[in-house]
């Protein structure tokens, strides 16, 4: 019996640079923060580990099948497993990542996401948050027109002096 | 390793899926664009955590012979006979399902089941900022439940959680404190729907054997740090907390309104009527 041909993990790697979220194709899933890891498992095969930005993110699906693909194309023996904990957050987010976000129209997270030891909820009027910038034109004459957006992950904005709308990337 | 009861997990999916279901009929009718957009956001939140809760619970359900069992009258298994995600959320009846009675009920005031009435945004909004409350403080102390898969499901969904009601209590808070008629109709929500948060603190036996294993939690022991936030909130929205007596609902034990079961038919009919349907 030919012995399971072993792929590098370098080879995992670089199979799967090119894959990107499909709702934001401008950042590869490693800037995102949605692979984890590729590692080799105790039993000699190489993992892939993703973890979910929300938990009913539409995209994971997507995501998923997509690295299989990506696999499968380059001839690679590999499993993909998903992980929850620790929880995804955008603080994991590399400077290139958010750079590329803010030059796609996208304005990246503004501040750090909320930790576990932050206090539950405010509901009295909050203090303003961390400024953000219009992608467009810079300024931080902005304001929120809903804390939801076209994703899950992202909020609407609008630029009160270019008018410009544009997509926050919420600090989760 | 232990691992959460399955009926603790059970009654942790079914809330979270019986509440999806609901805020997702707002889905295309939502007050203003926004909210509806907001809705449909909290309205999948909700379904992606009762999927990782209903995927746990069914591995749990395989690997244990007398849970099979239990469980193997359900249809739409797959053929090797395992139980899915899908089996839990699509072929249980309603009195197999554990969530909270508050959350099976529809947008309005006390109405008969085939009644048939609009859609009142107070009534959605204080059962968020209701659940909401309850599900930061819940989910804060699963995080380090024994069962590491649950504590892992907990730190995503608690994430989740704040932002539902940070978002709640805001509109709550404009709703209160805004015109008249929005104050009465808040207030009113709030009358018809506090009675139900009574079977938060009642426990039962599934949350009786996840204390005793170390994965679960005493919804008891939450409650005055839940009072809190609730007052906070009503306090700002300038509403008056209303008493919480009469009827205990037992939705977590199977008991459930005359709601349920049309909830369930609009839920669970297309997966009925093709078991073998892909999507």
């Amino acid at each position: 019996m030919d012995a399971v041909r072993t792929p590098s993990l370098d080879a995992v790697r670089a199979a799967l640079a090119h894959l990107s979220d499909p709702e934001i194709p401008v950042v590869s899933l490693a800037e995102l923060g949605i692979l984890r890891d590729v590692r080799m498992g105790e039993d000699g095969v190489a993992e892939v580990v993703i973890t979910p930005t929300y938990s009913g993110c539409p995209a994971m699906g997507q995501i998923e099948d997509d690295i299989r693909a990506a696999l499968d194309g380059a001839g690679l023996a590999a499993r993909v497993r998903t992980q929850l904990s620790p929880a995804w957050t955008t603080d994991w987010m590399t400077a290139e990542a958010r750079e590329k976000l803010h030059a796609y129209g996208i304005a990246p997270p503004n501040g750090r996401a909320a930790h576990a030891s932050d206090k539950v909820v405010s509901f009295a009027r909050r203090a303003a948050t961390q400024p953000v910038p219009c992608p467009r034109c810079g300024s931080t004459h902005t304001t929120e027109t809903s804390p939801f957006g076209s994703t899950a992950c992202k909020a609407l904005y609008r630029c009160l002096d270019c008018l410009e709308p544009f997509d926050l990337f919420k600090p989760y | 390793m232990s691992h959460a009861p399955v009926d603790y997990l059970l009654h942790l999916a079914d809330n979270a899926l019986v509440l999806g279901q609901r805020n997702a009929e707002w889905c295309g009718h939502g007050p203003i664009l926004e909210e509806d957009l907001a809705l449909a956001n909290h309205a999948l939140d909700h379904l992606g955590q009762a999927r990782l809760l209903y995927q746990h619970a069914a591995t749990l359900i395989n690997a244990d012979a007398a849970m099979a069992k239990r469980f193997a009258h359900l249809q739409g298994a797959r053929a090797d006979g395992a139980v899915t995600e899908d089996t839990l959320a699509y072929f249980r009846t309603t009195h197999e399902f554990r969530n909270f009675t508050l959350l099976e009920l529809p947008h309005h005031g006390p109405l008969a089941g085939p009644a048939r009435a609009d859609r009142d945004f107070a009534t959605t909004t204080v059962r968020n900022v209701l659940y909401a409350a309850l599900m930061n403080l819940w989910w804060e102390r699963l995080q380090t439940s024994a069962d590491a898969q649950l504590a892992g499901i907990a730190t995503k969904s608690l994430k989740e959680v704040r932002y539902h009601l940070r978002h709640a209590g805001d509109w709550l808070i404009r709703l209160g404190d805004g015109t008249d008629d929005s104050h009465a109709r808040a207030q009113a929500a709030l009358n018809h729907l506090m009675p139900h948060t009574q079977e938060f603190w009642i426990g039962d036996e599934a949350e009786s054997a996840a204390v005793a294993n170390g994965t679960g939690v005493v919804l008891a022991e939450l409650k005055p740090a839940w009072d809190a936030l609730l007052d906070e909130v009503l306090a700002e929205a300038t509403l008056k907390r209303p008493n919480e007596s009469g009827y205990v609902t037992q939705g977590r034990c199977g008991v459930h309104s005359e709601h349920m079961g049309f909830l369930l038919a609009e839920m669970q009919s297309l997966a009925r009527e093709h078991p073998q349907a892909v999507w």
